[in-house]
């Protein structure tokens, strides 16, 4: 019994930084309807500058997270400032094709300037595990599943209760309407930028304390995965990413426990599959009307 | 005064031999003093290495461990009073240019080859010096196809002219599996490994099947796949079983995770490895790696002579197991090449070559610098290898085994 328990611990550990990178996806597809495929790159660039910090300048592990943190924001917010805002009235494929450009260029960007090697990131955080029973739950993987269920609950907060909230609401459900009421597009649209780009440099962080390495294509397959627990969850939604992220974690963990591992990535994109052919609007999307 | 110490060294071994070898000896010296003097006072070594292009690092290491020795045995006298002459050429790493190299020294006369160095340039080679029955000994290729005919039956019999100075895959399976029986007492493993690749899978079976010999159970085997980050959910599975040592037959990075997610996970056995680990303690914490152990090709630091030898010849530090065994392939083969020369025969004769073979098969307890070798039924060395422990985030020799 223990080890399913174990198990479930492990996937709720990876799910969550699933989870914090899909509300990123999520948010952005939610206010402008583009895939953003360069958001699992922004954790890359995160990871990098905590690794810069720790190893380079000598911060303290505190000092290293705030900087992997807000260089993320500040990287989201330029991004679309640069290379989503001119094509804002453009076709939606122009859009995701400059996101999947922004993602080639940043991933070997990085490998220019730092090489395909990984980079290895000191332990950030210490702490003693936790054993109840049979039960081993590691220093990271309580901090993991706090810190996301915490940067969740935070969202959750602002997007519910404070006027850039109500305004992020209120653009994602007619945009034109909104401009229309007084709501400027442009502070809205960064705002929501830079929260799924924190989100995004928080998952960095909480990577590197199970994952401690960086490399230029980490975050392509997080990215993609994270991707699959948007549109599990039901893309758009903020409470569907978050389950659809710990859905993603344990099936993945159950999976690898089963001695499938080889099998892991494929049952992810089968469960993609699957879910657009049966249900494409996820677990809590809303069914989108044809506006004629 | 070389001249004259090279030719008394050669007389002195000549008075050493039976006295109708001496005369043959005799007479091949005295035929070609008389023309052109080149071909009998030297013996034509053929060297093929890829030293430029990609993976040239390998090639280069390897062409200046062979060459440390040759010019060493040339400074001492050569062999039976002759100088040893290397021809070497580069085989940028392609199988096509390395049958080029092969045949422009075979029309040389060279009459033995040290090479190469990558798998498909070795093989390659290997094809081409079956048919000339040429002896060869690579330094580096590890693959079963350098001396099996057939890779996956070899019951079909060898390349007899083929040797190898590096220990193959399953080798390093076997041997750390017997390291755990012996010095670890163990009576339980678990494995990790990649699956669908050739090195990481080759240590795991040979390391599984010789557990069974030895009465090892093996609580699970966990397969991971390339480009994978989490290994937790497969971690977890061998915490619960708790087993003595945990065999990781991959690559540094890769085994720098493992290690880490480990502890993370609650596992506290014994880390295991092959030749993919040096340098992994760049890659996980001290205390995470502490005690686990694994075996090289040759641990830095066992022979500072030749070490420094390297360094002051060619201004750099040796960088891993690659440049001793470029010295031992020369060594070896030049061993065997003495013993031709010491039965007086016709250099490059068919029944040269053969003796060139025969010694190098006869080779036993020849002392190199990565280990005591003598020859298996397969050409492979059967030598000690060198066993790194992991102390305080360093990796240290600790015996040769």
């Amino acid at each position: 019994m223990s080890i399913v328990i174990n198990q479930l611990v492990n996937g709720l550990q990876s799910g969550s930084i699933y989870a914090l990178v899909a509300l990123g996806y999520s948010m952005v597809y939610g206010i402008i309807l583009l895939l953003n495929f360069a958001h699992g790159d922004i954790i890359m660039v995160g990871a990098y500058a905590a690794w810069m910090c720790m190893v380079n300048f000598q911060c303290h592990p505190i000092v290293s997270m705030i900087i992997a943190i807000v260089t993320s924001m500040v990287l989201g917010v330029v991004i679309e400032k640069v290379a989503y805002t001119p094509l804002r009235s453009a076709p939606r494929l122009s859009l995701l094709i400059t996101a999947i450009g922004i993602s080639f260029l940043l991933e070997n960007g990085f490998q220019l300037i730092f090489g395909a090697g990984a980079k290895t990131v000191p332990s950030m955080i210490t702490g003693s595990d936790i054993v109840l029973g049979g039960v081993h739950l590691s220093f990271p993987a309580v901090v993991t599943i706090v810190v996301s269920l915490i940067a969740m609950g935070v969202l959750t907060f602002l997007v519910q209760k404070t006027r850039l909230g109500k305004a992020m609401r209120a653009v994602s459900e007619d945009m034109g309407a909104a401009q229309l009421m007084g709501i400027s597009l442009n502070k809205t649209i960064s705002f929501t930028f830079a929260m799924g780009s924190a989100l995004a440099g928080i998952a960095s962080v909480l990577y590197l304390c199970s994952y401690p390495q960086a490399t230029p294509t980490m975050g392509s397959m997080l990215g993609l995965k994270a991707f699959v627990a948007a549109v599990l969850g039901g893309i758009g939604s903020i409470p569907g990413a978050m389950i659809g992220g710990f859905l993603i974690g344990i099936v993945e963990a159950l999976v690898s426990a089963v001695g499938l591992t080889v099998w892991r990535d494929g049952v992810v994109f089968a469960i993609l599959i699957v879910v657009l052919l049966v249900k494409p609007t996820g677990i809590l999307g809303k069914p989108v009307q044809e506006k004629v | 005064m070389k001249k004259f110490l090279a030719l008394s060294m050669a007389a002195a071994m000549t008075l050493s031999l039976a006295a109708c070898s001496g005369g043959t000896s005799g007479s091949t010296s005295g035929s070609s003093t008389g023309s052109t003097g080149s071909d009998s006072n030297t013996i034509k070594i053929g060297l093929i290495a890829n030293t430029t292009g990609g993976n040239a690092q390998y090639g280069i290491a390897v062409k200046n461990g062979a060459m440390l020795y040759v010019d060493s045995l040339n400074e001492a006298g050569g062999i039976n009073g002759k100088q040893i002459e290397v021809i070497a050429y580069d085989d940028k790493g392609d199988p096509t240019e390395a049958a080029n190299a092969y045949n422009r020294m075979a029309d040389e006369g060279v009459t033995a080859v040290i090479g190469a160095v990558l798998t498909g340039t070795t093989v390659a080679v290997a094809d081409l010096a079956y048919n000339d029955n040429m002896p060869m000994i690579t330094a580096s290729a590890t693959a079963p196809s350098v001396t099996l005919l057939e890779p996956e039956d070899p019951s079909q019999g060898i390349r007899e002219n083929v040797f190898r100075a590096c220990f193959i895959d399953t080798f390093q399976g076997e041997k750390m599996a017997h390291y755990a029986a012996d010095r670890m007492g163990a009576q339980t493993a678990a494995v990790i490994f990649k699956t669908g690749d050739d090195y990481s899978e080759g240590l795991k079976n040979a390391f599984v099947e010789t557990c069974a010999e030895l009465g090892i159970t093996v609580t699970s085997e966990q397969g991971y796949a390339a480009g994978d980050v989490d290994f937790k959910a497969q971690l977890t599975t061998i915490a619960n079983e708790n087993p003595d040592v945990v065999f990781c037959p991959n690559y540094y990075e890769d085994d720098g995770m493992i290690v880490t997610q480990a502890r993370q996970v609650g596992v506290k056995s014994t880390f295991l490895g092959g030749d993919g680990w040096p340098g992994v303690a760049g890659y996980a914490s001290a205390e995470d790696l502490e005690g686990a152990a694994y075996c090289s090709g040759y641990g830095l630091g066992t022979n500072t002579e030749f070490e420094a030898s390297y360094e002051e010849k060619y201004g750099e530090p040796i960088t891993g197991m690659f440049e001793p065994l470029g010295y031992d392939a020369a060594l070896l083969i030049l061993d065997a090449v003495a013993s031709a020369e010491g039965q007086g025969l016709e250099a490059g004769s068919a029944d040269y070559k053969q003796a060139v073979i025969d010694a190098m098969k006869a080779t036993n307890g020849t002392e190199g610098l990565t280990g005591t070798f003598s020859f298996d039924e397969y050409n492979n060395p059967i030598k000690s290898v060198s066993m790194i422990k992991l102390e305080g985030g360093v990796e240290k020799f600790s015996e040769q085994y």
